[in-house]
């Protein structure tokens, strides 16, 4: 009986992290429902168990069903015909034991019946569908849509919307046009409002809709006629029991193959608004998309883990020149950086859902009651850490999960390179994690006014400040002085004053804040866990390396040499 | 329409991971080396009986299963995927029953119970593997009984019948029978879903007497504790699993438990499988072929 909870000790280790006291309290406030609902919990101990059984649900679902569907959902797929998609019997299997098992809305509060937990069990959740099979995260994922609808809909919305996607009902969120990727601002699907009705139509054209044929979209569409830019852009919900929306052909992918990714013609939908006109990207998709991001970080997590499990077996099991491979350096080397980059991007990944949940829960009771001024200064600290977390993780993980579906390949040799093992998938569905929700570069743009303004220092430095055993002395030391380096990397480099040249270094520079805070990370999980100390050593002696590869280059670098990288 | 639906099941040692301790000495199993678990055909059972419940809103699933204290932990796997509740039959005088007493126990408990439509248990259970208790609670009841069945297919109201896919050798046959009657499951039909994680949280603290009274706690499993969150239990009277004594069922002490079973064990042998003889093909395609007829021609497949 595989249960990808209990087959994996850091699930609990990072579930009972000492700011889950802090989180669990807000998010239940203070255990009020806890006569009102039979299924709230009584206190902390209760809902810290009450998270691990329900993990262990989904543990067992992603063991037993999830995972084994996997290959047979990559092999099959959706198809679409008549304007509708039809997942894979696979995917459809998923489905429904997930919406059996009651995993819809996990987040969502009691009233909406969804389960009110925080965002660190939800994600582990997540983390732990993804190693089971990607592509079903996506489907399974959207549920985060709930959120935004919940932040920013009104009372009747969430009445009306949260209860059925708590129900199994499945959601998508339609940005992307032919001519809107990364560039959301010319979206031009076109919200004319129709004032006989008291309605919304939707006119235009959606591309790479994932999972584009859901029962619930949130729309991003120009409602302000006239305008081209940011500001003309609102967020509606459209049904599809309204009927007006039709999936005009699927994408063949190169991964996630039991995702649908959708291109959708809008005529004249009926679509309601939701939030404030004019603030659709500039507020609402802005956080759709840092909640999203936080998904695609638990997505390569899940895909290191299946990576690094895959590669770690087959190096276990195949034997050359009388041994098993394992025991050579060449690829114990593999198997141990694979180990340590997977334990790295999930202390990232949880300790980043902390950040979030301190600073949801505090923007949730802030709607109810006004805030202390300590509440108010605890709720700007994590906001601004979520802020600069989110996009060094998702840029950080993401591509450390590619590396990670590299190397198992690269294990498995030529096996490897054929359809008969886990690995190939797992490489192709791992190639878009880096893309999609912000592309590693765009994840750099967001990221280095964090390294320009000393956010990601500021926090190195707390956890310098954290008393370590002594036999970790020594990497601390070795983290300390990667920590120096990069300071100084930075000051060369800001002092310039010279944004082309910051643009050009921006990504050394976050990768360097990255090994440090990652190493910290894992210095941290040995401290309260020794069976991560080989992470911890593996990952520093990594992070070493490759800040003085940084620090190299930018301190050998001539800026007028910017000129040989120019293209135009 | 609503149905009335007892499922019975049965906690039973997980047979299918048996190491060398799975024995004891002395021929009986060592239940301390083996977790206990769900019986997995009346996992199967309890789908069947969901599921009716689902296609017949205001229907009712009602466990019954025998055993020590803790197999109360069959009642809540019951309740963590939708049952409604169940009864817990659990006495010294139960105790080392054969098939004939078992299903005497279970036919007394099920007239204690006395209204139902439909009672579905697996086939066999992991543990004796006889396939005998469903049919004797049928007979002792004087119910009609369908046995290996894969999947119902429809309950019609009006008529009172039942019409039911079953497995059998080389096939399916679709058979049909009166109600109220005893079906038992095959291991073919649909797995049983998952737990629910809001019926988890509600019902995670149910729990019979006996296990109330010797509370384990994490850190000293063995030694009996206060009851946490002791207050609940008057609050929430379904956080109480009931229990049956063989007084409660009106049991006759001669009919029950070692002195009711007839049954008598001459011996044991303890018999180790082992690989004796094995064949290395290739994926070719002649080594394939060859390969299917010698095993059709010993009649291993077909």
């Amino acid at each position: 009986m595989a249960n990808f909870y209990l087959d994996n000790p850091s699930m609990k280790h990072h579930l009972h992290h000492p700011l889950m006291q802090r989180i669990v309290e807000l998010k239940e406030r203070g255990y009020a429902d806890k006569d009102k609902f039979d299924y709230a919990p009584q206190d902390f101990e209760d809902a810290m168990d009450s998270y691990e059984k329900v993990l262990e649900i989904v543990g067992e679902i992603c063991g037993e069903i999830i995972a084994p569907n996997a290959e047979g959902v990559d092999h099959e797929g959706p198809s679409v015909a008549n304007g509708r998609v039809t997942y894979a019997k696979g995917t459809q299997e998923n489905l429904d034991a997930v919406r059996k098992a009651g995993l819809m809305g996990i987040a969502m509060p009691r009233r909406y019946d969804g389960l009110n937990f925080p965002i660190v069990p939800y994600i582990m959740a997540a983390d732990m569908v993804s190693r089971a099979d990607a592509g079903f995260e996506n489907l399974w994922g959207l549920q985060d849509c709930a959120e935004t609808l919940y932040e920013f809909g009104n009372d009747d919305q969430r009445q009306r919307y949260i209860p059925r996607v708590c129900a199994g009902e499945t959601m998508s969120m339609d940005l992307t046009e032919p001519d809107a990727g990364s560039d959301l601002q010319s979206v031009m699907l076109k919200a004319t409002y129709c004032e006989k009705d008291d309605c919304w139509y939707l006119n235009g054209v959606k591309r790479f809709i994932t999972n584009g044929d859901a029962d619930i979209h949130l729309v991003l569409a120009r409602s302000e006629e006239g305008t081209r830019d940011g500001r003309g852009l609102s967020m509606f919900i459209y049904d599809k029991r309204n009927g007006g929306v039709n999936v005009r052909r699927i994408e063949n992918k190169m991964g996630i193959k039991g995702s649908p990714t959708c291109e959708l013609v809008f005529k004249n939908a009926k679509a309601e608004l939701c939030g404030d006109r004019k603030l659709g990207l500039i507020k609402y998709v802005m956080a759709l998309m840092n909640g999203a991001r936080l998904g695609i970080m638990a997505q390569a997590v899940g895909l290191s883990e299946a990576a690094y499990r895959e590669g770690y077996t087959y190096a276990t099991e195949r034997k050359q020149f009388g041994k098993a491979i394992i025991e050579f350096p060449a690829v114990y080397e593999m198997v141990a950086l694979m180990r340590a980059k997977a334990d790295a991007s999930r202390s990232m990944l949880y300790e980043t859902a902390r950040f979030v949940d301190v600073y949801k829960a505090l923007d949730d009771i802030s709607k109810e009651r006004k805030l202390t001024p300590e509440e108010r200064q605890e709720m700007k600290k994590y906001s601004k850490l979520a802020d600069a977390y989110t996009p060094m993780g998702k840029g950080m993980t993401t591509e450390y999960a590619n590396q990670n579906a590299y190397d198992a390949i690269q294990i498995h040799g030529g096996s490897g390179f054929m359809k008969d093992y886990a690995c190939e998938r797992i490489y192709r569905d791992a190639r878009i994690t880096n893309i999609y929700e912000g592309t590693t570069q765009l994840q750099v743009v967001a990221a280095i006014r964090h390294v320009t303004t000393g956010t990601y220092l500021a926090q190195i430095r707390e956890y310098e400040a954290i008393e370590y055993k002594p036999e970790l002395e020594g990497l601390k030391n070795k983290l300390k002085a990667m920590t120096d380096k990069y300071e100084k990397v930075v000051a060369a480099v800001t002092e310039t004053k010279d944004n082309e040249y910051i643009d050009f270094q921006a990504r050394r520079m976050v990768e360097a804040a990255a090994h440090c805070v990652f190493g910290y990370l894992l210095l941290q999980d040995a401290n309260k866990d020794d069976s991560y100390r080989r992470s911890a050593e593996v990952y520093i002696n990594y992070g070493q390396a490759e800040v003085d590869k940084i620090e190299s280059f930018i301190n050998n670098f001539n800026r007028e040499d910017l000129a040989y990288y120019r293209q135009a | 329409m609503s149905l009335r639906i007892i499922v019975l099941a049965k906690q039973v040692p997980d047979t299918r991971n048996v190491g060398k301790d799975a024995m004891k000495e002395d021929g009986t199993v060592n239940r301390a080396a083996l977790p206990a678990i769900f019986n997995p055909e009346d996992l199967n059972a309890l789908e069947q009986a969901l599921r009716l419940k689902d296609a017949y809103p205001g229907s009712t699933v009602t466990l019954l299963t025998m055993g020590p204290g803790r197999a109360a932990e069959i009642i809540r796997e019951g309740l963590y995927r939708g049952a409604d509740g169940g009864f817990l039959l659990t006495d010294r005088a139960f105790a080392g029953a054969d098939t004939l007493a078992t299903s005497y126990a279970l036919a007394t408990a099920i007239k204690k119970i006395n209204d139902y439509d439909i009672i579905i248990g697996g086939r066999q259970a992991i543990d004796g593997d006889t396939a005998q208790v469903g049919p004797q609670v049928a007979e002792k009841l004087g119910l009609t009984q369908i046995t290996y069945a894969e999947e119902i297919q429809n309950v019609d109201e009006a008529a009172r019948r039942i019409t039911v896919k079953r497995h059998i050798d080389g096939g399916v046959e679709t058979v049909e029978g009166p109600l109220p009657i005893v079906i038992t499951v095959n291991g073919s039909a649909a797995p049983c879903r998952p737990r629910n994680a809001r019926l988890v949280q509600k019902y995670k603290r149910a729990m019979g007497a006996q296990e109330k009274a010797a509370h384990p706690t994490a850190c000293h499993p063995d030694v009996p504790s206060e009851l946490p969150y002791a207050n609940l239990y008057e609050k929430r009277p379904y956080l109480n699993i009931q229990e049956w004594s063989v007084n409660d069922v009106n049991g006759d002490l001669t009919q029950c438990g070692l002195s009711g079973s007839p049954t008598k064990v001459k011996t044991i042998q303890n018999i180790v499988f082992q690989a004796k003889e094995s064949k290395t093909l290739t994926s070719a395609d002649k080594d394939i072929e060859e390969m299917i007829v010698e095993l059709l021609a010993n009649h291993t497949i077909g």
